[in-house]
């Protein structure tokens, strides 16, 4: 930058790879990192207090996810989470005997347990999406099988936005008697995902996707489905997640899960919506060869990814990031083996359309003007970097 | 498949077995970078995903996969660094 010049305004709409904690989160935690209220197992009564204030946690974290809060085992965050659910269920049912079912745009932390699981003789079947990323509740109710233990779907996915028809995806799976995990990650507190009232047997969760600490998140269990616990040790969570618990971490969760049930499903995700409309149409309408990709309309409240001909996402991050912008392609797997998508690949993309994946999310800071200053900046990116590749017509 | 494997003599080997994607990629492409042009490197993974990752890899960096063998769990892949 040239001396003298003014730095312009951070726009920040990366909020799925990172979400800034919320304040009010932030001091609730303070205490538990500095007066010593850390260890519930302990006998004294610095340890009767953090026992409580994790029981608190609990029962706020059950509330969003509408579900008992004996349910609930916390974890380091959503890949544990997933880890722990997938691998807990199979692992209890006959090696050589057990199948589990996946999409296939789930996220890797499910991909990779499901992977671990086969080398271990339990089959899989994925099953595939529509161009928009959907799960056909027929074709799920085709592919059970009598092996079948667990059907792992998430509630939206994170790299295009899609929400799948989870109740019709449900009553399958309850008609046929197999446990439903689902990875509530990005869709939790934004669009209806109640345990009950869905009819979900495992449900996984983050902190920080709800403005939460980073570290912390949890896997709800529903009553009588059982598990095999993956960390062992000294019997915490109920056997199921040895370790001492992540008091401050837990408890920042806490909040903000009773946060995001307050605010997060009402105006919060028509606020954010509203923003993420215009943002789509302003991009559709002032970047040429362009197309969102995901469904339109079952979509999360804060997501908008595209694809732009043309250009090359790495090329195109990296001059937003020098624009002020932060943004992502949605996929850190896909950006560290530099090949494409599996999800983008899922749903039909082409190699070439792939490698102009942008994926914005905005959050509880996003404002109007920094929608508008998106707008303004990412065209003339755009322009510049076509100019510079001929390929594109 | 042992007289297979010396078909080729690897100048690197590199072991990914017990890894995940994108693990045994993003070795393969570190072992790769510091490695000269023409020169054979063989990358080991029980990964199932790795055999399509590295078919698509090498397309699309425009390396020569030489050989893909499977011994029960383990692939083996030979690469030739072209540019």
């Amino acid at each position: 930058m040239a001396p003298g010049a003014v730095e312009p305004e951070r726009v920040y709409l990366d909020y799925a790879g990172f979400a800034p904690v919320d304040p009010r989160v932030l001091a609730v935690m303070r205490p538990f990192l500095e007066a010593g209220i850390g260890n519930p197992s302990a006998r004294h009564s610095l340890g009767a207090e953090a026992r409580e204030s994790l029981d608190a946690a609990r029962l706020k974290v059950a509330r969003l996810c509408g579900g008992a809060a004996g349910g609930i085992v916390f974890t380091s965050g959503a890949t544990e989470a997933n880890n722990l659910a997938i691998k807990g269920v199979a692992l209890r049912a006959r090696p050589g005997a057990a199948r589990v079912l996946l999409s296939a745009i789930e996220h890797i932390s499910v991909i990779n347990a499901c992977r671990d699981l086969e080398k271990a003789g339990v089959a899989l079947t994925v099953l595939p999406v529509d161009a928009e990323g959907r799960v056909d509740p027929e074709a799920l109710r085709a592919a059970l099988t009598a092996d079948t233990v667990l059907v792992s779907i998430a509630a939206a996915n994170p790299e295009i936005g899609t929400v799948q028809p989870l109740k019709e995806i449900a009553r399958v799976t309850r008609a046929a008697g197999v446990p439903l995990h689902v990875d509530g990650v990005g869709a939790i507190g934004r669009v209806p995902l109640g345990v009950e009232a869905m009819g979900i047997d495992l449900l996984t969760m983050s902190g920080n996707d709800l403005y939460g600490p980073p570290g912390s998140g949890a896997l709800w269990v529903r009553p009588g489905v059982r598990i095999h616990p993956q960390i062992l040790g000294g019997g915490q969570e109920g056997g199921y997640r040895s370790g001492t618990e992540n008091l401050p971490g837990t408890v920042g969760f806490g909040v903000a899960a009773e946060l995001m049930r307050v605010e997060g499903a009402h105006h919060e995700a028509t606020r954010v919506a509203t923003l993420r409309d215009r943002l789509m149409a302003g991009v559709l309408a002032t970047v040429a060869d362009c197309r969102v990709t995901g469904s339109r309309v079952a979509r999360l409240p804060h997501h908008l990814s595209v694809v732009i001909r043309g250009v090359k996402a790495d090329s195109l991050l990296l001059d937003l990031d020098l624009a002020g912008v932060a943004a992502s392609t949605g996929s850190a797997c896909a950006s560290l083996t530099q090949l494409t998508s599996h999800v983008l690949r899922a749903i039909g993309c082409t190699t070439a359309e792939a490698e102009g994946a942008l994926c914005f999310t905005l959050g509880r800071w996003t404002t109007a003007t920094d929608v508008e200053a998106v707008l303004q900046r990412l065209p003339p990116i755009v322009s510049r970097l076509r100019a510079l590749a001929p390929l594109h017509t | 498949m042992a007289q297979e494997s010396k078909l080729f003599n690897a100048d690197r080997q590199i072991d990914c077995t017990g890894l995940f994607c994108p693990m045994p990629i993003v070795r393969t492409r570190e072992a790769i970078r510091r490695m000269a042009v023409g020169q054979v490197l063989e990358m080991l993974s029980d990964d199932p995903s790795s055999d399509p990752d590295m078919r698509r890899w090498a397309l699309h960096m425009g390396h020569d996969l030489l050989q893909v063998t499977r011994s029960g769990a383990v692939y083996r892949f030979v690469v030739r660094k072209t540019r």
